[in-house]
């Protein structure tokens, strides 16, 4: 019995390594804000879906198709996924009680408990069948259709009776008959548990009418020691029946875990998507396209972080940047070009572990690694200069980058001046282009921006950051080659007054 | 006599003490095939009084006895010391033990002989739980075992042997002698029995019906293992791994008597079975025999050898096969360094340093001269190990050696712990030197440590003068550790050897040793130099 809603044909593994530069990826992107809005206060739907958006790079389009329909079917019976999940938190929290007797040091307390888990997992088990057979036909979706067929298949009625049979088997009221041969020193071993193929038949009767010789020895009432080794004996012919009937226990506990794990992730997005749809931000589930498609186009796209923190509505972005590797963002200061850079991490995560995403429309290619190289504070503890700092992250960077992946800059490589700045950026950036990877960044520095100006370059998308001829800012990005100015003239403007207008000299670009 | 006729002379005569080997080698191979006495000692004869329990006088001088603790380690139960405490009374033992040691060298023979002493220790171990046993069947199945290990392991040697085909006459008797008990009647008919009285117990099958307070056994009536039914029943719900619920019971050491109990009962059961345990531990009370057991001790002496060599060679120290020699006396060893010191600097990771010597033509005498710490005594101690070691048969320190068998190891090392008074001292050291001296044979060695450090320099030079020219009279080997520069060219027999400094940090000890004439000089105005306290630094620093 596999749950299987993540992933078609495996499970999810909540213990899988987030990748080395996830912290980065966190900070710079804002991603608490995204699995808060998604955790809604409970800790455990928040390590799920952390664990799940950071651990997306390595799904393939036909699994995000998959977890797209199991999505919508959720958002479609809301009620009834709560009521598995909460049947899958009912069954572990009981078992929380229970499980440290199966935890015991000898086989009998071992199978004892086991035998208590095994009983209570037989109600819980036809109460989840009850429910399949309930829910099954509201659900559309690959994932929940052989799921909940698998329910009905695997847990038929006269399998559940069989197994209750067993359950009250394995208390070995009658005895523990066990077979063995000699060994070292002429002391049994081999101990083999047989299964009494009668029924409350008295023992010496059978053996009798069998003609069997049988020899019996009767521990002495007051012989402490011999009722302890009588009891180890029992203790080794039960002892891998015990384990059986443990690892069973054990297997079935796992099924709840996965189920309400799995569950998890989609209860996750189900209350990301009441708190956007109030808030009235246009969400749709996102087109992914092959790796290395160079296709990144999306209409009306916002940075979730900002949405939830702001009442007020947010700008839109639009982006068409088919056929493009390289996506170079400059303009004003605080014209949201940090919001866009973003937005577009953020929608990439969220498409590629199957959840909607942030705008009217979103099509992208996906990418094996999502990387971010932000601007920082200063190091604090004054250990390495700025710029060493900055190029020891870019190095780290370099060292767990994989083909198709993707980098997002913002204003990187700043922290000397301009020429030396450009010079190092331009070289990273020249040599990350002929590896296949995607870039977007964010830049004051003019020289390296015009440096790909001036080449003549394909694959190359500019976008500026718009304020209106009076200089306030609308935090809309339109396509637009690099200005030699940062509008950081606006600021001194502003406080010295109104001076010459600035000249608008788009044509130096050529 | 100049001194290039006296190397010609040496070197002579060193050519006869090599043929001489050859000959007694040749003379003695014929009879060996017939008779194996014992690993250690090729003639009855040659294995002389009582074992001895406790080490020779010098052994604590020369840190022999921390060498022997180190060799011996672990291997207690074979009791190796006093094999380490005498010497083979002649060099053709020697040569008897050289060439095991040699063959035991190769892998194959040696990895055989391990196996054979695993086995036998298993034996033993079998033989010991025997007798802490109670309950006569439980008792007679650890005997049968440790017969059935005790052939086994008689029979796996002989083959090994067989396979890897020693050279050494020592091993070669034992292996014919081995292959003589191995074909004979008696032995075949241990194996025999002991095969059919095995297998008849391990085909006995019983069953165990456990209820509360009793135990019912019955013969095994097949039915279906009841674990893998329900593992059956429940695999549906696998879902990777889980944790592993089985309790490990640990072995049963001695049998309980509810174990006694079934036994008993099964006994009733299969009576054929046990009737013929009962036969066959009555009529082989007395299964060992005793030389293969001597020689299950005796070859240990050479394995815990070279196991304890093997952490010196793995740091790329050398070991050789000493030529030896009573004859005159032409000694050489290179590449030499102290067992007890070197085991010690390879636990904490240090370097070792070798160091070689020579006594050639009428050189008897080293005189060893230099900074304290400087590595005096250690070249001292090297000397005297070597050659004890190489007169038990044993490969010794050193990419080669050229040694002399002597008849007595003196030593006369500084003795704190008998100070009593300044006068006391002097007189004990007097009257210990003056025992040695007694005793002492041209053909002894002579090893002395800082000898008279407790009286004034005058009669320190005085006495140890005397000493050196009554041990050049007797014409024995020495080596004389000394503060006295004056003595290290006392006469044509000493040969001045001094521990070396750094000459550009003299507080560095380089702990190598060289043949040159003793000066103290050199030494106290580099330690001078460094403390700019020579008279061309003061002049420089008053001046300023």
């Amino acid at each position: 019995m596999k749950v299987h809603l993540l992933f078609r044909g495996r499970d999810f593994d909540l213990q899988q390594n987030l990748p080395p530069h996830e912290p980065d990826l966190t900070q710079d992107l804002g991603l608490h804000n995204l699995f808060d809005a998604m955790a809604g206060g409970d800790e455990f739907l928040y390590r799920v879906a952390k664990q799940a958006v950071l651990t997306s790079f390595s799904i393939d389009i036909e699994t995000i198709l998959y977890r797209q329909a199991i999505l919508q079917d959720c958002l479609r019976n809301t009620a009834s996924i709560k009521h598995l999940y909460d049947l899958a938190v009912e069954t572990i929290e009981g078992e929380r009680k229970h499980w440290w007797s199966r935890a015991s040091r000898s086989p009998s307390g071992v199978l004892f408990g086991a035998v208590e888990s095994l009983h209570r997992f037989m109600g819980i088990l036809t109460k989840l069948k009850r429910m399949a057979d309930e829910y099954a036909g509201h659900f559309k979706s690959t994932g929940f259709t052989a799921f909940f067929k698998m329910i009905q298949e695997e847990l038929a009625d006269e399998y559940l009776a069989s197994i209750k049979t067993h359950i009250k088997q394995l208390k070995f009221r009658e005895g523990v008959l066990v077979s063995a041969k000699l060994g070292k020193g002429n002391v049994g071993t081999n101990y083999v548990l047989r299964q009494p193929q009668w029924r409350r038949t008295n023992w010496f009767r059978l053996i009798f009418s069998r003609r069997l010789s049988a020899y019996t020895y009767r521990i002495a009432d007051r012989d402490e020691a011999g009722a302890r080794i009588l009891s180890e004996m029992r203790d080794q012919g039960i002892n891998l029946v015990a384990n059986a009937a443990a690892q069973s226990a054990d297997h079935i506990l796992s099924f709840f875990i996965l189920l309400r794990t799995e569950l998890a992730f989609y209860l996750g997005c189900v209350n990301l998507h009441r708190t956007l749809v109030q808030k009235g931000i246009p969400l749709s589930f996102p087109v992914p396209a092959p790796p290395n498609s160079q296709r990144h186009s999306c209409v009306g796209l916002r940075d979730i972080g900002l949405a939830l923190t702001l009442d007020h509505g947010v700008v839109g972005n639009d982006l068409n940047a088919e056929g493009m590797r390289l996506v170079l963002i400059t303009g004003a200061n605080q014209g949201g070009k940090s919001t866009f850079l973003r937005s577009i991490g953020l929608a990439q995560l969220m498409m590629q572990s199957g959840m909607f995403v942030a705008a009217e429309s979103f099509e992208a290619e996906i990418c094996r690694g999502l990387f971010t190289h932000f601007k920082r504070e200063e190091d604090a503890t004054m250990e390495c200069g700025k710029l060493d700092e900055e190029l020891k992250r870019m190095n780290f960077i370099v060292e767990s980058l994989t083909p198709d992946s993707m980098l997002l800059f913002n204003e990187s490589f700043a922290a000397t001046n301009e020429k030396e700045g450009s010079e190092i950026a331009r070289q990273i950036i020249r040599a990350l282009l002929e590896t296949r990877v995607k870039i977007f960044i964010v830049t004051h520095l003019y020289e390296f921006a015009l440096s790909f100006c001036e080449n003549r370059m394909n694959h190359i998308h500019f976008l500026r950051a718009e304020r209106e001829s009076d200089g306030t800012r609308t935090f809309k990005l339109l396509p637009g080659k690099p200005l030699p100015t940062s509008f950081s003239a606006d600021l001194y403007e502003e406080i010295f007054g109104n001076g010459e207008e600035h000249p608008q000299s788009s044509d130096l670009c050529g | 006599m100049t001194p290039t006729d006296t190397q010609f002379e040496s070197v002579r005569v060193m050519q006869t003490t090599i043929s001489e080997e050859c000959r007694l080698l040749e003379a003695a191979s014929p009879l060996l095939s017939f008779h194996f006495h014992s690993i250690l000692f090729e003639r009855a004869e040659d294995e002389t009084s009582e074992e001895s329990t406790e080490p020779p006088e010098f052994f604590y001088d020369l840190n022999l006895d921390q060498i022997v603790d180190a060799i011996t380690a672990g291997r207690s139960e074979y009791n190796l010391k006093p094999f380490f405490y005498k010497r083979p009374r002649n060099l053709t033992c020697i040569l008897y033990r050289q060439q095991i040691m040699r063959d035991l060298e190769k892998q194959s023979i040696h990895a055989s002989i391990k196996s054979f002493s695993n086995q036998m220790r298993s034996v033993r171990l079998h033989l010991n739980a025997s007798e802490k046993i109670h309950y006569e069947y439980g008792r007679k199945a650890w005997f049968l075992d440790a017969v059935e290990l005790y052939c086994e392991a008689v029979l796996e040697l002989g083959r090994s042997l067989n396979r890897d085909e020693p050279s050494a006459r020592g091993l070669r008797a034992f292996q014919e002698y081995l292959t003589q008990y191995t074909e004979s009647e008696g032995f075949k008919a241990l194996v025999q029995e002991t095969k059919a009285v095995k297998s008849k117990l391990s085909a006995i099958r019983y069953c165990l019906l456990i209820r509360n307070g009793s135990l019912t056994v019955l013969n095994s009536d097949s039915e279906t293992d009841y674990s893998t039914v329900i593992e059956e029943i429940f695999s549906r719900f696998k879902q990777g791994t889980v944790k592993d619920y089985r309790v490990q019971f640990s072995p049963v050491s001695s049998m309980n008597h509810v174990e006694a109990a079934v036994l008993e009962r099964v006994a009733w059961l299969n009576p054929d079975a046990f009737r013929a345990l009962d036969v066959f531990c009555a009529s082989h009370r007395d299964f060992l025999d005793q030389k293969i057991v001597t020689f299950d001790r005796q070859i240990q002496f050479y394995i815990a050898y070279l196991e304890y060599i093997e952490r010196f060679k793995n740091v790329g120290l050398k070991f050789c096969y000493p030529r030896l020699s009573s004859l005159r006396k032409n000694m050489a060893n290179r590449d030499g360094f102290d067992l007890a010191l070197a085991d010690k600097l390879i636990r904490e990771k240090a370097d070792i340093v070798c160091n070689d010597f020579t006594l050639k033509g009428c050189e008897r005498i080293f005189v060893v001269t230099g900074p304290n710490q400087g590595g005096k005594t250690t070249f001292a101690r090297v000397f005297g190990q070597i050659h004890y070691i190489a007169s038990l048969g044993c490969p010794v320190p050193g990419s080669e050696a050229r040694l002399f068998l002597f008849d007595r190891l003196f030593t006369h090392f500084e003795r704190e712990e008998e100070i009593t008074t300044l006068r006391g001292k002097l007189k004990e050291d007097l009257i210990r030197i003056h025992r040695i001296l007694a005793e002492a044979t041209s053909n002894s060695i002579i090893i002395i440590n800082e000898m008279f450090s407790s009286t004034s320099m005058k009669d320190a030079v005085f006495l140890t003068r005397r000493i050196l020219e009554t041990i050049s009279r007797l014409d024995l080997f020495c080596v004389c550790v000394t503060f006295l520069d004056e003595l290290s060219s006392l006469n044509e027999k000493t040969v001045s050897i001094v521990a070396t400094v750094l000459p550009d940090n003299p507080t560095v000890r380089t702990y190598k040793l060289e043949r040159r004439t003793a000066d103290g000089l050199a030494y106290a105005l580099s330690i001078a130099e460094k403390y700019r306290l020579t008279y061309k630094q003061l002049k420089e620093r008053i001046q300023q």
